[in-house]
């Protein structure tokens, strides 16, 4: 099959008001007659569920959480960002469409970039009309900050907990859909495989958490917007429920998949501490608008703050290597996410690593707290030589911006951050790879759209701060809902789709048989052994550096677990109960069958670009040298019955509009 | 209006318990006030306010509306605890809770039910005395020099009946009349003499003490009641700014230490003292 | 550490259930309390036994999602946090630790530690929302200027995460705590101040008639709630509603 993008002809900043201009539309009384499943209902989720609904679809949503309020969007801090041009510093659409293919290392599509930069300015009217409330200044208009990879400051933010009222508007106006009975909500429920009736996707198969009831639902079309897969390394910024079980289903019945190998480490995370970890938590980026970044000057500093015999605040100034700053003095401490990352992985393989297992690096405020403080004192008519007072002044404005993730911060070390330098890591936190979307967000199987995070489409090989937000709301608020008109219009006639298709019983038995042969399994090992030793190898092989050789390791070893999984779980319970265990070990199965393919495509990648960083590929002085000659495509995997024989296929991607440059943040 | 059905819903009850509750407060000032005569007045300020309290118009809406305020205060509390204790089914094997509230504010339906009984027995021991039953008048000694002491009636109409008049027959006591004997001409209102009631009810030599430590032992639930009632009935009024609350809350346990301790003072004071 | 766990163990919605006693040891007091859970599941699971059912999801205090009522307080002894953000540094060796599912008529138990709280939803379906399109043709972000006093009070007020402590740690199951927060953002704001009648009514009514308990300021919800919501917005709450009732 050739992927046809379908972008839209016609000059970059018209194509889409032309396009939407001439597709088809579904009258409101046919709309009665349709119905559309959508999986998921974080940002992208649940604005697309509530906005179909208002359109008058009948929309089923389904979660595996409890309640769709809780889907891991609300885990986002930062912000979101937006062309609006508040500040006067010179933003626009072009600026924020061109930052982020740059940001994204040109691997990005520009059409659908720039349609994400036009649309984000509708994104904050409407959050606002919702009732999101947006941090503001005195004079009562919407305040911004600014993020990782850009000189202008147009975040949009809500303390530390811009994804949570973000998310918590989109599901407000699924709310009132509900109350409406437009959407019907099916909470801790799990999709489990996609149902395709003659080559279109009609329903899905899902599995009741509750009472583990495999059900069938039907629909004219299935939108999945079920987030990204990081958790395939076990440990990440992830919620412990996320997983790529959705997306990974439908790959295996046609969809194809993405660019696996893009992967977000994100490098302001809090470092692990030991083997009982579960999780990381992020602390978010805008903590670099006021953090340095630094580690020691000296080895023999670095060894004793290891040994616990040294604290960093005995560290002198000369002797402190803010080493972000001295590699990359126009961007400093805001340089992209990717470029942050491997920055602090190589101080620590260096050797100047902090923390006792000598991977951490310093996040100081110090300086932030006398800065804010001098001028609050100059503000307050204060005198600004009296050192405690500056630092009570500057404490208080720090706390008032990042009070929250101090808290969290001191919670989790149980150190106060105030006094003694944050100490973080880069973890792995995004996704940028997904299932393939033309522009319509339509995947290769016909009627299957995907969104958000699941796609591919707009961050190319590396997010930038405050776009992963922008882009779920984007395409669930503004985009789908009039893409999926246009397909849709073609199916006012057809009516409700049976469930008792022998496609459906099909699917349902599939599932049944995965369900049995792993409540059968009179194996030896829980489920989190096997996903620690997929995390582990995935961490250490295809990680934040890149060889041939691990890679070709990793799929062979990822491959033998696989193998290892099957023959040797153990899942305790019932497949008729709750069953926390099966549910864990649905969705490993489908991490093992990812991590092959994405170490694969990690593999055929022979360039450095963005997050994906390959060791033979790379300048002297260590940056990421892209190869725009060979690899300027999307590389989408289609399945064939096993993950290494995925075939390629390839999406050249074509810039009108912007000239390929070698990103630099010097 | 038809949504919120003002009685029905959770909140309305809030309200009702709220405004009974600062009402009972508002009364509980002007009983404190009347009842600390028997420290700072003498019998007749007592037996006057007593007789006033009793007759006075007014006040007899005000006492009608008190006993409607308790009545619907303990009916409404009875209520909400009951659809409370609904609420949680099955409770904890372990509860933390004075972690993080306090004693009073978990135990109002208990320290009001106390407080039921207490007022109860005081209207039994008093009110229905005064009420219902034959109350010895109120008599002062007169004395005149040379003579032996006069032992006479004092009246409303101020005027002095010698309890000998009544002893010999020349004028007929019905209630608290006095009557010409033998005829309807009334010549005056007796006071019915609660302050010797009251202290002979604290002085009983065998029951008197328990009746004392009953009454200051009622006093500490009522303070405990208090502490909590007070500045909660502002906040289900929806009455809380950060700005004020100190001071609410100030007042609150002002007047939950205060009117109760000067309550408790008057039977000690009667046991010990008088 | 060693500690003695007592957890509340319950196969099923309808099957009664007791508190078992388990016994763990080497517990690292750097260990978040879910990551000890995670230890003790797999030694079940090891042995054979059935493991401990808990909600969590995005074990970094936002979701909402975990509950648990540790040693008689909702999320554990500690303040500000939810149950994964609980470290076991709260806990000294030999510890004895009771852990409870979140305990309410409206929130029955589905599995040992897990329970249903869709009656929170329920609630928002009611009127937890601003009736707007999501068309995006609405005014200007700008249009409205909002006193940073009130913005920042609203903001204070949704940070809601809408876990249910204040229900499970409420003498009274009551869920005054959590109404009042939605209530208020929306009453703080103007673009919600439209329908604030109709929202305070219909939510209040709805959480009534779902079995939550009264309200009688103990002021228990404020101390536990992880996201340090105010008692403020309760009498907010009982304002708009008296402002609705007479209207």
């Amino acid at each position: 099959m050739k992927l046809d993008s379908k972008i839209p002809n016609g000059p970059l900043d018209k194509k889409w008001s032309d396009y939407k201009n001439h597709i088809k539309l579904v009258n409101p009384a046919n709309k009665r007659n349709i119905d559309v499943i959508v999986v998921g209902t974080g940002l992208a989720g649940g604005s697309a569920a509530a906005t179909l609904a208002e359109l008058g679809y009948n929309v089923k949503a389904f979660c595996y959480q409890d309640s769709p309020r809780r889907a891991h969007s609300i885990a986002a801090q930062g912000g979101i960002n937006a062309s609006k041009n508040y500040q006067g510093d010179g933003d626009s659409v072009y600026r924020l469409f061109y930052d982020t293919v740059k940001g994204g290392d040109y691997r990005a599509r520009e059409a659908n970039v720039y349609r994400l930069a036009e649309v984000s300015e509708n994104i904050i009217d409407q959050c606002v009309a919702q009732g999101v409330p947006f941090a503001r200044e005195y004079g009562g208009l919407l305040d911004n900050r600014s993020f990782g990879g850009v000189q202008v400051s147009r975040t949009f933010y809500a303390k530390g907990q811009t994804g949570q009222q973000l998310l918590l508007g989109a599901y407000s106006a699924m709310n009132r859909q509900i109350g409406r009975g437009k959407i019907k909500m099916y909470n801790r429920h799990e999709m489990l495989d996609i149902v395709l009736v003659d080559g279109k996707a009609r329903g899905i198969i899902a599995r009741n958490l509750i009472n583990g009831e495999i059900e069938r639902h039907s629909a004219h079309a299935v939108v999945i917007c079920t987030g990204g897969y990081g958790n395939v390394f076990f440990l990440s910024t992830n919620a412990m429920g996320s997983n790529v079980t959705a997306a990974w289903k439908a790959h295996k019945r046609g969809a194809y998949f993405a660019n696996p190998c893009y992967t977000q480490i994100h490098p302001t995370c809090i470092p692990v501490t030991g083997d009982h970890q579960s999780k990381l938590t992020l602390m978010s980026e805008s903590l670099r608008n006021d953090g340095r970044i630094w580690v020691p000057k000296k080895m023999e500093d670095a060894i004793a703050i290891r040994e616990g015999k040294l604290k960093p605040t005995q560290i002198a100034e000369e002797d402190r290597d803010y080493y972000l700053e001295r590699r990359y003095p126009s961007f400093g401490n805001l340089v992209p996410r990717d470029v942050a990352s491997r920055a602090a992985k190589e101080r620590c393989d260096a050797g100047y690593g902090v923390n006792s297992t000598g991977e951490a690096v310093y996040l100081d405020f110090a300086s932030a707290i006398e800065r804010y403080g001098k001028e609050q004192a100059r503000i307050q008519h204060l005198d600004e030589n009296d050192a405690k007072l500056v630092y009570k002044l500057g404490k208080d404005v720090v706390e008032n911006k990042y009070g929250n993730l101090f808290q969290m911060y001191e919670k989790i070390v149980d150190e106060d951050p105030y006094t003694t330098p944050m100490m973080i890591y880069p973890a792995v936190h995004y996704t940028m790879g997904g299932l393939w979307v033309d522009y319509n967000l339509m995947s290769t199987i016909e009627g299957c759209y995907i969104l958000g995070e699941a796609n591919f489409s707009d961050h190319g090989a590396n997010r930038l701060g405050a776009s992963a937000l922008m882009q779920g709301l984007a395409d669930g608020y503004f985009v789908l809902p009039y893409t999926i008109g246009d397909y849709l219009a073609n199916d006012i006639r057809t009516g409700a789709i049976p469930t008792d298709l022998p496609e459906f019983a099909a699917a349902e038995k599939n599932v049944r048989d995965i369900i049995d042969h792993l409540m059968n399994n009179k194996g030896t090992h829980s489920v989190d052994h096997f996903h620690k030793k997929l995390g582990k190898i995935m961490w250490d092989k295809v990680g934040m550096a890149r060889n041939a050789k691990g890679l070709t390791e990793a799929m062979d070893e990822i491959a033998e677990l696989r193998e290892d999984f099957y023959k040797n779980v153990k899942v305790s319970g019932t497949a008729e109960s709750f069953n926390q265990e099966l549910e864990k070990a649905l969705r490993v199965a489908d991490f093992l069958e990812l991590g092959e393919l994405f170490a694969k495509d990690a593999l055929h990648r022979e360039e450095s670009c963005g997050g994906h960083f390959r060791e033979e590929h790379q300048t002297e002085d260590g940056e990421a040298k892209r190869d725009d000659e060979n690899f300027a495509y999307v590389a989408a995997w289609e399945y064939k019955g096993n993950p290494r024989e995925a075939v390629l296929h390839k999406e050249d991607l074509v810039y009108e509009n912007i000239k390929l440059v070698t990103r630099s943040y010097k | 209006m038809a949504k919120s059905a003002l009685l029905k819903s959770s909140l309305a009850k809030k309200y009702w318990m709220a405004l009974t509750g600062l009402f009972l407060c508002l009364f509980l000032v002007g009983h404190l006030a009347g009842n600390l005569q028997l420290i700072f007045g003498d019998a007749s300020a007592f037996n006057e306010y007593a007789l006033f309290m009793t007759t006075n118009p007014a006040v007899k809406v005000l006492s009608y509306v008190t006993y409607i305020s308790i009545l619907f205060h303990a009916i409404d509390g009875i209520v909400l605890t009951i659809q409370n204790k609904k609420a949680r089914p099955i409770g904890y094997a372990k509860n933390n809770a004075a972690a993080n509230s306090s004693f009073s504010s978990r135990n109002m339906a208990v320290l009001g039910t106390l407080l039921l009984v207490f007022i109860v027995t005081h209207m039994v021991n008093f009110w229905a005395k005064m009420h219902f039953t034959q109350m010895p008048l109120q008599t002062i000694e007169v004395k005149m020099e040379g003579q032996k002491p006069l032992i006479v009636y004092k009246t409303v109409q101020e005027q002095y009946i010698p309890v000998e008049a009544v002893d010999r027959g020349q004028v007929e006591l019905k209630g608290t009349k006095f009557y010409q004997f033998g005829t309807d001409l009334k010549v005056a209102d007796g006071y019915k003499d609660l302050h010797k009631i009251t202290i002979e009810f604290f002085k009983d030599p065998s029951y008197g003490i328990f009746y004392t430590i009953g009454y200051v032992l009622a006093m500490i639930v009522l303070g405990f009641h208090l502490s909590h009632g007070f500045a909660s009935a502002f906040q289900s009024l929806g009455i809380n700014n950060p700005r004020y609350n100190g001071v609410v809350k100030g007042i609150g346990y002002l007047f939950a230490y205060l009117v109760p301790a000067l309550f408790a003072i008057i039977p000690l004071y009667i046991y010990f003292i008088k | 550490m060693n500690l003695t766990l007592k957890i509340w163990r319950q196969k099923n919605a309808k099957e009664k259930g007791q508190m078992v006693d388990y016994k763990i040891s080497n517990v690292s007091p750097d260990m978040s309390f879910l990551e000890m859970l995670d230890v003790l599941n797999n030694e079940l699971i090891e042995k054979g036994d059935d493991p401990v059912a808990f909600d969590h999801d995005c074990r970094e205090g936002i979701c909402g999602m975990c509950s648990l009522f540790i040693n008689g307080e909702a999320h554990g002894p500690d303040r500000g946090i939810t149950t994964c953000q609980l470290h076991m540094r709260m806990f000294k060796d030999g510890d004895t630790i009771y852990i409870e599912p979140f305990r309410a008529k409206a929130f029955p138990v589905i599995k040992d530690l897990v329970v249903d709280r869709t009656a929170f939803d329920k609630i928002q379906h009611a009127g937890g929302f601003v009736s707007v399109n999501t068309s995006g043709n609405t005014q200007d972000a700008n249009a409205i200027p909002i006193p940073k006093h009130d913005a920042d009070r609203a903001f204070d007020a949704a940070t809601c995460i809408g876990c249910g402590a204040c229900v499970a740690t409420c003498k009274n199951s009551s869920a005054m705590l959590f109404v009042s927060a939605k209530v208020s953002q929306f009453a703080l704001l103007p673009q919600g101040k439209v329908e604030a009648a109709e929202r305070v009514l219909n939510m209040v009514n709805e959480m009534d008639a779902l079995g939550f308990g009264n309200c009688t300021n103990t002021g228990a919800c404020e101390v536990e709630c992880p996201k340090g919501i105010s008692l403020e917005n309760i009498a907010r709450m009982n304002r708009e509603y008296l402002k609705a009732s007479l209207k």
